[in-house]
């Protein structure tokens, strides 16, 4: 079966499970045994190919410019692993079938479960190591959800985490590794970086590259000092532990330096940094091991011990070294998993695991008795079980490693490592099963069904068959020794014996057997000293460390983002004055090419104006009304100095903006306060004026520069004078630009009006409709209202000077293109008239006659100077192109018609729409339910008779 | 002249109005056509992709004027990569705008969101920098306006100071814009291109500050540290479909400084040299850290979304500064992603939402539609923390890549491997409590402020998923693309001559000169 279907059918398969758990437990377990069992059957037809030495490949471009592919290879290491995570799988997927409760979610797990086979095989069949890492997260992330499968559990929550975050610590620094790597070689591929040794061991970022790899390796792999997080993974369920976290998850770490090992191993470095870390890793584990009470804390610093054993042996870097790990790794998957699944079976069936507890059960389940000692005892390193040979193996290595100069340290470590092992071998089967039958279990346990113990022994079959008849895996091992070997060394052993004479490594085992059983002896007293010593804890630590940077998180976050708005505002004036700064001081200033103009008493006196109302602003703006007083000198004097700087258009457009805005604010300003309360400090109030000071004379500075220098060539607008009457039909080039030249900004700007309006509207709307009109119905005006809000001569004036107005709006509009005026100006002009009615006569009065909703008249605008834009397409034109004509109907004289007339027209509804929306939003706040809706125009009318202004003659 | 290229501005600007005009009191009619307008943007968006795609630049004169004198807008392949991605977010996020029913609950969506539409696609799309500051209004105000969509205090306080600071991003916009005139006297990129390179090293601030003035503008729309402060409260305040469209607004700015800081002032002009190459990428370092602990500072689910956009952006930015083609095609690849990644995070906090009320970072009872939610956000916080197999993770190793050989590559590996790590504690710790802790505790008492979120909602979302799954299975084809446009970024021939050489109305622009 190709490789691909291999490693896809976990990950497709994952989609079944969650489909069929309405369909029942069996059926659920059932599709997922399936699948799992076609990628087993699918490697092993592969097995042929393999063993004749063949590399099997497969191979997809996935982003060959980055060199990440999907490629696949199978050789002698990959399907070890591959028949490891599968076959145990099966076994795996049978027994957790039994063991979950109908509490709990079946489809959930086994999808969790298929997607983390998956991405195990993908690891070990990668032939990529780009592709590697993304299934190796990938284990990291299903490990995640899997020990966070009892949600309702704190452990399982705190441990999916931790493990995360170590792993996935991890995984990240492997992609570091990893890509230097593939940098020194070139290629991402195993294939090519497994033939570069020398390249890669003799580049200066070798060292690099090995510390981010292994520190992958180690994390996943738990070893000293990441080796904290695999026994707090114990919340998982115990299928869980027993593959993820014993036989196939955590050997991948393994795995990848057996895979790198031909590269990486055989310095200094690597030699050092695996093999002190394997060591300490496997006395640290066994030591704790020894003294842990519940089962499957036991067992899981029994895994971390095993684990550094067999990297202890890859560091040594010998071929005999890597034969042994390899044989390890098959004896410790097999007999690690058997005990896992018998620690499961004793807590299913006692309900607890605290060895404390337990004890006698021989009697009570004979069967799970018997699979656990056998595979105990394989663990303890006893003859015909298949853990002796490994690690005799192991000892014999040890006994010829040299580490730091002397010859005593790696002999003795890896015979106390065995001892403790030993011990709490035996201590699991004494204390668990041998003794007297107790009476206080919190659940009378005996054997479970077939279905969860078949699974074990079956493995237990292997530990022993493995055992007594080691030649029935030797060439296979053999085999998968040589795929790990590579070319690097030479593997000179050719059998795997049960009897080897009388040698070092033989007395290191029975010193080891004889000691582990002396310390289950004395085993109390040890335990007391143990709970008296002091030792840190690793998840409080953890958890400590992970609160603290949340917290030191906070402490920097929070108050960086405190939500003052002027702080905000100052860090990024700062900043640009800084850059703008940087880049000033860097650059070169050449003299300037213009003189300074000479400045008379009148614009020296606008100026002084314009200073004075903005000083005075800055000084009083915390009275309202009085700023906006000054926002209107300000806005004046602008003006002024456009008329002065020969702008006309600017000037008008400026002061119907001002009048338009003035009115506007005092309509807003009637719901605030009269002053602004004093809401910062003085030391606040100085810092921000210096930036703002700051901030001002970098923008005077800027603009005296430019003003001096002319630009590198002509400017555009030289052509824009040179052909606006020309190609645009207007002696006004200010006109022309705004709707010829650049119409299609000016579009773009009505559209902002537009926008302005609506979301004025939308937000009175929401306000409306929310708390804060109660407010505003609550609020007491304070001031005395007028008795006579709409005067008799107001209403008159404005009625008289509306025409009037409205004829001035037209005549800027018609004149807009030639003379200074438009479309825009001629709208501020119209708004200001019907602006004027509302004041005169009131809100309801108005709206009551009015014809036009502003909404429409809004989009109408738009759409006017829309399609006057489209319109130049029917002529084959580009959008907005305008065209110009004269015409004389008599009596007058001839003039000009011009399409952008029309674009002008929409320019000038959009802003009439605009100006008197954002007016009538405003005014409906204003509005109260207790204001009577006078019908009549004014409130006082000579020429009225009725009862309503007859009693309001008597209020007044 | 092909009038195509015009559409994708001209159509939501001719259908908000409409909608404003005549349908502003029927929700039905203006989802119909909002939905349809989206519609027809991403078949308009395909066809321009595709017309491009050969290498060739389309190119649009307003009214009819040649460039520099008009305005122009210009298609190439980034712009055209740009449009697609922003019409197929909006459709997305607009159909769970109308599922979740936000849509209804304050006035005019449907006109501001097309209206958003087309100042985000004509900023993609224009050949003018002036142009640029319209449509950085236009789209401004409109997302101002959806930002405060349906009312409330904090969302109008957080409102207000987006708005505020972006003002004075658009004010900067000027001070630059006038300096730039000022210096070059045009405002067309590719004249300002050639103009630029005319000036001489005897004077050299005008232009260096201008450069800066206007890199500092695209910076705050790019929410670059220490110019991001707008960003994460008016991001964690707007209704969740708003802040997943602007998922694609920070991009603009993304957008805006490739365009310019590869065409105008590309990274080997004299003048400008010693400026953003030299601070640009420890920004982005600094934003990618800030962002990415923000991350795990959160209190709140919104908030922590809208801290990894900034990281996110940080990420896009560290590529963009290398200013090499490979740093470009990385940039770009991660952009696709990021844009959807973070739609897709803060369509889901929509959910938790709808589930439970409220978005505190604390156990509280299982939500309504806990397990879809649930998967749905693990799904999302591994492509938001770029973790594999989705395409965050393909990015980091495309910047990691890129950065290789840079002078800070030490700097950027160390600060997005670990800022990584940092977004994926912080991810676990908030999935925890909101997901799984909530299991500890009992049943939810029912509540009305609480509802099982509409099956149109999953959809939406479900499309930006497979949006994102696509982005990831044919990363081949992507990053080749990319790779292609950020190719054609530094050898922008065809473009400068199609724009500067084509005749408009009345003139020959040689003979203006």
């Amino acid at each position: 079966m190709s490789l691909f279907l291999v490693v896809a059918l976990p990950f497709f398969g994952a989609l079944l499970p969650g489909m069929m758990n309405s369909a029942g437990r069996s059926a659920c377990a059932g599709v997922t045994f399936t699948v799992s069992l076609m990628a087993f059957v699918g490697l092993l037809t592969n097995l042929p190919a393999v063993m004749a030495g063949e590399v099997v490949t497969a191979r997809v471009d996935w982003m060959p410019l980055l060199g990440l592919n999907f490629t696949l290879m199978l050789d002698g290491l990959g399907f070890f692993f591959a028949l490891l995570i599968l076959g145990i799988g099966l076994l795996i997927i049978t027994y957790g079938r039994h063991y979950l409760s109908r509490n709990d979610n079946m489809g959930e797990f086994f999808t969790y479960l298929l997607l983390f086979q998956g991405a195990m095989v993908g690891i070990v069949l990668s032939d990529n190591v780009l592709l590697l890492l993304v299934f190796w997260e990938l284990t990291s992330l299903s490990s995640f959800l899997l020990i966070g499968y009892w949600k309702h559990l704190p452990e399982g929550r705190q441990g999916a985490r931790m493990a995360l975050a170590v792993t996935g610590m991890g995984g990240l620094a492997m992609v570091g590794g990893m890509l230097i790597l593939g940098q020194i070689v070139g290629s991402y591929d195993l294939s090519v970086i497994l033939q570069n040794r020398e390249a890669i061991q003799a580049d200066p970022l070798y060292v690099p590259a090995l510390v981010l790899i292994l520190l992958g390796c180690f994390t996943k792999s738990a070893q000293f000092p990441f080796h904290f997080w695999l026994p707090h993974a114990m919340a998982a369920p115990t299928p869980v532990s027993a593959y993820l976290h014993s036989a196939t998850m955590v050997k991948a770490g393994i795995f990848l330096m057996a895979r790198m090992w031909p590269v990486l191993s055989g310095t200094p470095e690597w030699f050092v940094i695996v093999t002190s870390a394997g060591l300490v890793t496997m006395v640290l584990g066994a030591v704790i091991a020894l003294f842990k009470h519940d089962l499957k804390a036991l067992l899981a610093f029994s895994t971390v011990s095993h684990l550094g054993l067999i990297t202890m042996l890859l560091g040594t870097g010998t071929a005999f070294g890597a034969l042994a790990a390899v044989f390890h790794i098959l004896n410790h998957a097999t007999f690690k998993a058997a005990l896992f699944m018998s620690a499961g079976i004793v807590d299913h069936e006692a309900h607890t695991r605290d060895i404390r507890r337990l004890g006698g059960l021989r009697r009570l389940m004979p069967i799970t008795f018997a699979i656990a000692s056998l595979a105990a005892l394989s663990m303890a390193g006893i003859p015909l079980l298949n853990g002796f040979l490994s690690k005799e193996m192991m000892l014999e290595e040890a006994h010829h490693t040299v580490l730091f100069g002397s010859h005593w340290l790696v002999p003795v470590m890896a015979t106390l490592g065995s001892l403790f092992s030993a011990a709490y071998c035996f201590r699991f089967i004494g204390h668990t099963f041998l003794g007297p039958v107790r009476d206080d279990y919190p659940h009378k346990p005996h054997d479970p069904g077939a279905g969860m113990w078949m699974p074990p022994a079956i493995l237990v079959v292997l530990v022993v068959v493995i055992g007594v008849a080691p030649f029935l895996v030797q060439d296979f091992v053999f085999m998968v020794a040589k795929s790990v070997i590579g070319d690097a060394a030479e593997l000179k052993t050719k059998y795997i014996k049960i009897w080897h004479g009388l040698v070092p490594a033989l007395y290191m085992s029975i010193i080891a057997v004889v000691g582990g059983l002396v310390l289950v002896r004395t085993h109390a007293p040890l335990q007391k000293l143990w709970e008296t010593t002091p030792r840190p804890e690793a998840k409080v630590i953890f958890e400590a460390i992970v609160e603290g940077a949340a917290r030191m998180a906070q402490a920097l976050i929070h108050p960086l983002h405190n939500g003052s708005f002027t702080r905000y505002a100052m860090i990024g004036v700062i900043a640009m004055i800084a850059a703008g700064y940087h880049a000033w001081a860097t650059g070169t200033v050449a003299a300037p090419v213009r003189e300074l103009q000479v400045a008379g008493p009148v614009p020296i006196a606008g100026w002084a104006m314009l200073v004075a109302a903005t000083v005075g602003l800055v000084a009083m703006h915390r009275h309202r009304l009085l700023s906006l007083i000054l926002i209107g000198i300000v806005g004046l004097m602008v003006s002024i100095g456009f008329v002065y700087l020969s702008a006309p258009d600017l000037a008008m457009t400026q002061f119907t903006v001002e009048v338009v805005t003035i009115i506007l604010l005092l309509l807003a300003l009637n719901f605030l306060p009269n002053r602004t309360p004093v809401e910062s400090t003085v030391p606040r109030r100085i810092r921000d004026g210096v930036v703002a000071v700051a901030g001002g004379l970098a923008t005077f500075g800027l603009a005296y520069h430019y003003m001096l220098r002319e630009a590198v060539t002509t400017p555009i607008s030289e052509f824009h004078l040179a052909n606006s009457y020309k190609g645009g039909g207007g002696t006004n080039v200010v006109n022309v630009i705004l709707v010829d030249f650049r119409g299609f900004d000016t579009y773009g700007e009505i559209i902002v009006l537009g926008i302005a309006a609506l979301l004025i509207f939308a937000l009175t709307e929401t306000l409306l409709n929310g708390p804060v009109r109660r407010r505003l119905l609550n609020r007491v005006p304070d001031q005395p209202r007028s008795g006579d809000m709409h005067p008799m001569m107001m209403v008159v004036l404005t009625r008289v000077i509306m025409p009037v107005v409205l004829l001035v709006g037209f005549y800027i509009f018609m004149r807009g293109h030639n003379e200074p005026g438009g479309g825009f100006i001629a709208g501020l002009i119209v708004s200001i008239a019907v602006v004027m009615q509302y004041m005169a006569s009131g809100f309801t009065w108005t709206s009551a006659r009015l014809r036009y909703p502003y909404h429409g008249v809004i989009g109408a605008g738009v759409l006017v100077a829309g399609f006057t834009g489209i319109g130049s397409w029917f002529v084959a034109k580009p959008f907005l192109t305008s065209d110009f004509t004269y015409v004389r109907i008599p009596p007058f004289h001839k003039f000009e018609l011009a399409t952008a007339a029309l674009f002008d027209l929409g320019v000038f509804l959009a802003v009439v729409g605009a100006v008197m929306l954002s007016l009538e939003s405003f005014s409906r706040l204003a509005r109260r339910a207790d204001t009577p809706e006078s019908e009549y125009p004014m409130d006082i009318d000579p020429s009225r008779d009725d009862p309503d202004t007859a009693k309001m003659k008597e209020g007044v | 002249m092909t009038h195509w290229i015009i559409l994708p501005i001209v159509l939501p600007a001719f259908l908000a109005p409409f909608i404003v005009l005549a349908a502003r009191h029927h929700i039905g009619i203006q989802r119909v056509f909002s939905v349809a307008g989206v519609v027809a943007l991403i078949a308009l968006a395909l066809g321009l992709v595709w017309a491009v795609s050969d290498g060739s630049v389309l190119y649009y004169r307003l009214s009819n004027w040649a460039a520099p004198f008009g305005i122009v807008l210009v298609a190439d392949r980034l712009s055209t990569l740009m449009v697609l991605l922003t019409s197929v977010l909006a459709l997305f996020v607009l159909l769970y705008a109308i599922g979740s029913g936000w849509d209804s609950r304050g006035r005019h969506f449907h006109a501001l969101f097309q209206f958003q539409l087309m100042g985000i696609l004509g900023a993609f799309l224009t050949g003018d920098l002036f142009n640029l500051f319209v449509f950085f209004e236009v789209l401004l105000i409109a997302s101002y306006g959806l930002m405060i969509h349906a009312g409330g205090n904090a969302r109008l306080k957080a409102g207000v100071q987006y708005v505020l600071f972006n003002l004075i991003g658009s004010t900067l916009f000027l001070f630059a814009l006038g300096s730039i005139y000022a210096e070059t006297g045009t405002l067309n990129m590719a004249d300002l291109a050639q103009r630029v390179a005319l000036i001489g090293a005897e004077e050299t601030v005008g232009i260096r500050i201008a450069a800066v003035l206007l890199l500092l503008v695209f910076a705050i729309k790019a929410a670059i540290v220490p110019l991001h402060f707008w960003l994460p409260s008016s991001y964690a305040e707007a209704p969740a479909p708003v802040a997943a469209l602007f998922a694609i607004m920070t991009k603009v700015g993304a957008y805006a400084i490739i365009r310019v800081y590869t065409m105008i002032f590309p990274p080997n002009l004299e003048a400008t040299m010693g400026l953003h190459d030299l601070w640009l990428l420890p920004a982005a370092l600094v934003s990618l850290a800030i962002g990415m602990i923000g991350v795990l500072a959160a209190r709140k689910l919104d908030r922590l979304i809208a801290f990894s956009i900034i990281g996110s952006m940080g990420m896009v930015m560290v590529a963009i500064s290398l200013f090499s083609p490979v740093g470009i095609a990385a940039a770009l690849y991660y952009i696709i992603h990021s844009t959807l990644a973070g739609a897709i995070l803060f369509l889901i906090s929509d959910l938790v939402r709808t589930g439970r009320g409220n978005l505190d970072l604390t156990a509280q009872p299982p939500m309504r539609g806990t397990h879809m939610t649930a998967g749905m956000f693990f799904v999302g916080a591994i492509a938001m923390a770029g973790l594999p197999p989705l395409s965050g993770f393909l990015g980091k190793l495309l910047v990691l890549d890129a950065s290789y050989g840079a002078d800070l590559v030490v700097w950027v590996w160390a600060i997005v491997l670990s800022s990584s790590l940092i977004s994926v504690i912080g991810f676990a710790r908030a999935g925890s409590v909101v997901f799984w802790k909530a299991h500890g505790l009992g049943p939810m008492e029912p509540d009305a402020e609480t509802a099982r979120p509409a099956t149109l909602a999953y959809v939406a979302i479900g499309g930006l998923f497979a949006m994102l799954i696509a982005h990831t299975v044919f990363a081949e084809k992507v990053h080749a693309y990319t790779t292609t446009v950020a190719t054609e970024l530094f050898a922008h021939d065809t473009y400068m001559s199609l724009v500067l050489e084509t005749p408009g109305k009345l003139s020959d622009p040689k003979e203006a000169h």
